[in-house]
């Protein structure tokens, strides 16, 4: 499909160097976090907007796939190579090109890592608060394309929170800008926030206006245990309607917190069902300290068996230590895990809990449950092994039934990962057949070829292309439990 | 474990499914990797080698030219090493997969010759780098230098001349060290130094900083002067029979002394490191596995050592503001970190710590040599580091980081002197302040 004519064309935009075909670059651009692998044709890493627009032109032109990429940290496969094509690396692409300290804006383009950015901000006294997991090895541009979250979405939102405008190359290779820097702007349809999200299969997203805040100046967090995980809900809950919107609010159940302790030996406790981790911040260091304080009382007065304020820098760093060895505890029990991050009301997380361990006994796979108690948003963690059947067919079995106990909670399969190729059969289940239609509508009106990353996000077969996931038994909607 | 299954690597010696099957892919090691920082390229991340030498142990990919040339980027800083979540050690993959290269004889041109043929041989070495020190002492480096002649030479070997150090001395250190030399004051341990050859070369003034800083402190220092190569550069190269040669000599000459020590002293990164993973690198040799432990565990760098028994505090004290460049096989490959920073303090110095003291300078043994761009990219940002503190010297304890330090210093024009902590030290000891 592509031949030397076109790679001769392609080298010609970005330069020869940066035009990648030997079986070693196509390896390694195959991959993304999850354990989906395809190579790609070609591997091509423009550096300016107009060279993604003119490979764009030429993709249009000789009709091949093009699937947008930045540090593939991805957890949804989506930036993975389904149809082969082109994969299009935009990591060079990492100036910070203006940070407004006036209008609380920053203009940077895709390439440039999210630590980068906020380290460069902090400088300044500003902040840019999204702060997924994978901050030092993923790119704004691979955080729009799946609407990042992390830890402290709960008191500052996600990543299309802070997108107030962006330059867009279409599928034909035209550029388009999208709002600005104005808060308020209701000049025709909101495209930001329509390419949030989208993955890449709208358009490549090569330049952002990101708006900041004011940088908190100071934070204390608590850590509590408690013996009975509903306790803890009861206590997330009433902690917010109190009246006080902690930045973070990180949930551990006992599977997680019995992983760690028997990767990282940290002396935890191996007898309660459930461990949260409150972060407290801002501009003000007696309301700040007084908040967590509030919070470390209700803690106790809703069942919880010790709590732990730190006081200094060193005793919040050891807190955040347990949350921090999750996923390398997880690694190092089992060689391959499926991270889910189903979204639920956050009143339903005992339920869910309930379900998810049920289903963990019924399935016989090990899921070690943690996530963002205040929004609801958690990370059911199927741990297997891809080279043994049996297990694979284990996890996708739990997999199933756990975006069927999301649905049947009121809640959603993605928090903050996206769909990618790996929750894609399940689309139709969460959203219906109605609104499958109007995004194919809208894919259509934008990528009439189907170049842009195809065989993502909307569900539908993708001819002459395996699937990366192909999921049995047949997902069972609203069986979860 | 199941069995390579059809892969190139078939019957060699080489890196195990096991070691790579627990990779995430999560990507943490990208942000520490100073190849990938540079390059922006996934085959030049630890990430992207682990995935490389994954697919290679499966079958679908064969050991290249191009597959080779990624694993030879890497610089083994050991950052990846360090920061993996999940304990996966990509360099030490790299390393691994080196020796498969090696196996399997497609090990690029002329780097036999020179590792297998000159670093074990302190002897030949010394010979090869006459020409050099005459170079340096006949005062046609300074001729060549005055008139400018460097700056028609080639962007690269203008850089290769100006690594070498300012001061070269005309007989090695090996020449210049005596076998023996006795504590001063109360005795507090027996000793014996292992002198590395490239910092006796071309560091020898460092070599005899750290004896001396031995006997102030109550050591009786020997330095067996039979010493060979620790076996670094062959492993770094992809050797590994070679570096089990000279691991075997060294174990032999070190626990075969008239008078058995209280500790084997490193004041070379690299060399230290080496000598303290001999028991892996001779873990399957029936006659030796033992003995090395029994030698390892004597190994201490120079600062480390002196932690230990406590610095005696000096007389004098130099007056000078100080960076510290942590070396990769100090700071990572031992855990060696705040002992070389407290040496420096012991010699009075006023020690301004700079951004990133502890990524790679670029240096990793040849690279200036072999990967020319990425080496000199590594080490601008590193200058850039140094330049922000304003020091007038750069403290490093790896003879590769002072002369890759000393050649970014007269790349940027800057005033400021690469030294060994030693050095400043002794000069402490010295006092009334001597020269550097």
């Amino acid at each position: 499909m592509i031949d030397s004519r076109i790679l001769k064309e392609l080298e010609g935009i970005v330069g020869k160097k940066h035009v990648l075909t030997a079986p070693e670059d196509l390896v390694a651009y195959s991959y993304d976090s999850t354990f989906a692998e395809r190579r790609p044709e070609v591997v091509v890493s423009p550096d300016t907007t107009d060279q993604v627009s003119q490979i764009m032109k030429l993709a249009w032109r000789e009709e091949i796939p093009v699937v947008p990429r930045g540090m593939a940290s991805g957890l949804a496969a989506a930036s993975v190579p389904l149809t082969g094509g082109i994969a299009l690396n935009l990591c060079r692409m990492n100036r910070i090109i203006e940070i407004d300290e006036l209008n609380f804006t920053t203009t940077v383009e895709t390439g440039v890592i999210t630590q980068d950015l906020a380290d460069a901000v902090a400088k300044k006294g500003l902040f840019y608060p999204p702060d997924p997991s994978s901050i030092k090895q993923s790119t704004i541009g691979g955080n729009a394309a799946c609407n990042a979250g992390g830890p402290r979405c709960l008191k500052y939102g996600v990543t299309s929170d802070y997108v107030r405008g962006m330059t867009v190359v279409l599928a034909d290779g035209r550029v388009i800008k999208t709002g600005g820097k104005a808060i308020k702007n209701v000049t025709g349809y909101n495209l930001t926030q329509l390419f949030v999200g989208s993955e890449g299969t709208l358009g490549v997203m090569t330049e952002f206006i990101l708006k900041l805040l004011p940088l908190p100046k100071f934070a204390r967090t608590a850590k509590a245990v408690f013996p009975r995980l509903t306790d803890a809900s009861v206590c997330v809950n009433k902690i917010l309607t109190t009246g006080i919107t902690p930045a973070t609010m990180e949930l551990m159940d006992e599977t997680t917190i019995a992983t760690i302790e028997e990767a990282m030996h940290l002396n935890l406790p191996l007898d309660v069902e459930a461990m949260l981790i409150i972060e407290s911040d801002g501009m003000d260091e007696r309301v700040v300290t007084d908040e967590i304080e509030a919070i470390a009382a209700i803690c106790r007065s809703t069942g919880a068996r010790e709590v732990e304020v730190a006081r200094t820098e060193a005793e919040r760093t050891a807190l955040w230590q347990a949350r921090r060895a999750i996923s390398p505890s997880l690694a190092r029990r089992s060689p391959n895990k499926l991270g889910e991050d189903i979204s639920i009301p956050r009143s339903a997380i005992p339920e869910a809990v309930a379900a998810i361990k049920e289903i963990s006994r019924r399935r016989g796979v090990p899921i070690a449950i943690f996530g963002h108690a205040g929004d609801g948003n958690l990370h059911p963690n199927i741990l297997f092994d891809k080279r043994d059947p049996a297990q694979v067919e284990k996890m996708k079995g739990a997999a199933a039934d756990i975006f069927g106990v999301a649905l049947r909670l009121g809640g959603t399969l993605s928090g903050e990962h996206g769909v990618g190729s790996l929750k894609r059969a399940f689309l139709e289940q969460d959203l219906g057949p109605d609104v499958i239609d109007a995004m194919t509508a809208i894919k259509k009106a934008l990528d009439p070829k189907n170049i842009l990353n195809p065989g993502k996000v909307i569900p539908g077969p993708v001819p002459g292309a395996e699937e990366l996931f192909s999921w049995s038994p047949a997902p069972t909607a609203g069986q979860g439990s | 474990m199941e069995a390579n299954k059809g892969s190139a690597w078939d019957g060699f010696e080489a890196p195990t499914e096991e070691e790579v099957s627990h990779c995430i892919r999560c990507g943490l090691c990208l942000a520490v990797c100073p190849t990938y920082k540079e390059s922006l390229r996934e085959t030049e991340s630890p990430r992207g080698r682990v995935a490389l030498v994954t697919k290679a142990i499966e079958g679908d990919l064969d050991l290249t030219g191009n597959f080779t040339d990624h694993m030879y980027k890497c610089l083994a800083c050991l950052a990846c090493n360090e920061i993996c979540p999940v304990g996966i050690k990509p360099a030490d993959l790299c390393l691994g997969t080196r020796y498969v290269i090696h196996q399997a004889r497609r090990q690029p041109f002329l780097k036999p010759w020179l590792f297998r043929g000159v670093f074990p041989r302190t002897g030949l070495l010394e010979a090869l780098t006459k020409p050099v020190v005459l170079y340096d002492r006949s005062g046609l480096r300074k001729v060549v230098n005055r008139v400018g002649v460097t700056k028609i030479l080639p962007r690269r070997l203008r850089d290769m001349e100006r690594m070498l150090p300012g001061h070269l001395s005309v007989r090695g250190a090996r020449h210049q060290i005596p076998a023996a030399v006795a504590a001063k004051g109360e005795r507090r341990a027996r000793v014996a130094y292992f002198l590395g050859c490239v910092q006796g070369v071309m560091l020898a003034d460092g070599c005899q900083a750290t004896v001396e800083v031995l006997a102030e402190n109550g050591c009786d220092v020997v330095t067996p002067r039979s010493v060979k190569c620790c076996g670094m550069p062959m492993i770094g190269y992809g050797d590994k029979e070679e570096a089990r040669a000279m691991a075997r000599h060294n174990i032999d000459l070190f626990l075969g002394l008239d008078q058995p020590v209280d500790a084997i002293i490193a004041d070379c990164a690299t060399c230290g490191s080496s000598l303290k993973e001999y028991p892996h690198w001779l873990a399957g040799d029936p006659a030796y596995a033992e003995r090395a432990k029994q030698f390892a565990a004597r190994v201490r760098d120079v600062s480390e050592f002196l932690a230990e028994i406590g610095i005696r505090p000096p007389a004098g004290k130099v007056d000078a503001v100080v960076t510290y460049h942590d070396p990769c096989h100090l700071c990572r490959a031992q855990g060696v970190r705040t002992q070389p920073r407290d040496m420096l303090r012991a010699a009075g110095v006023t020690l301004v710590e700079m951004n990133g003291a502890d990524t790679c300078c670029g240096s990793a043994g040849t690279q200036l040599v072999t990967h020319y761009e990425t080496s000199v990219a590594v080490l601008e940002r590193k200058m850039a580091n140094v330049a922000e503190t304003g020091a007038e010297i750069i403290a490093s304890g790896c003879p590769g980081c002072q002369m890759q330090l000393g050649l970014g210093v007269k790349r940027r024009g800057l005033k400021v002197k690469v030294v060994h902590p030693s050095q400043l030290l002794a000069q402490a000891y010295r006092s009334p302040a001597g020269d550097l």
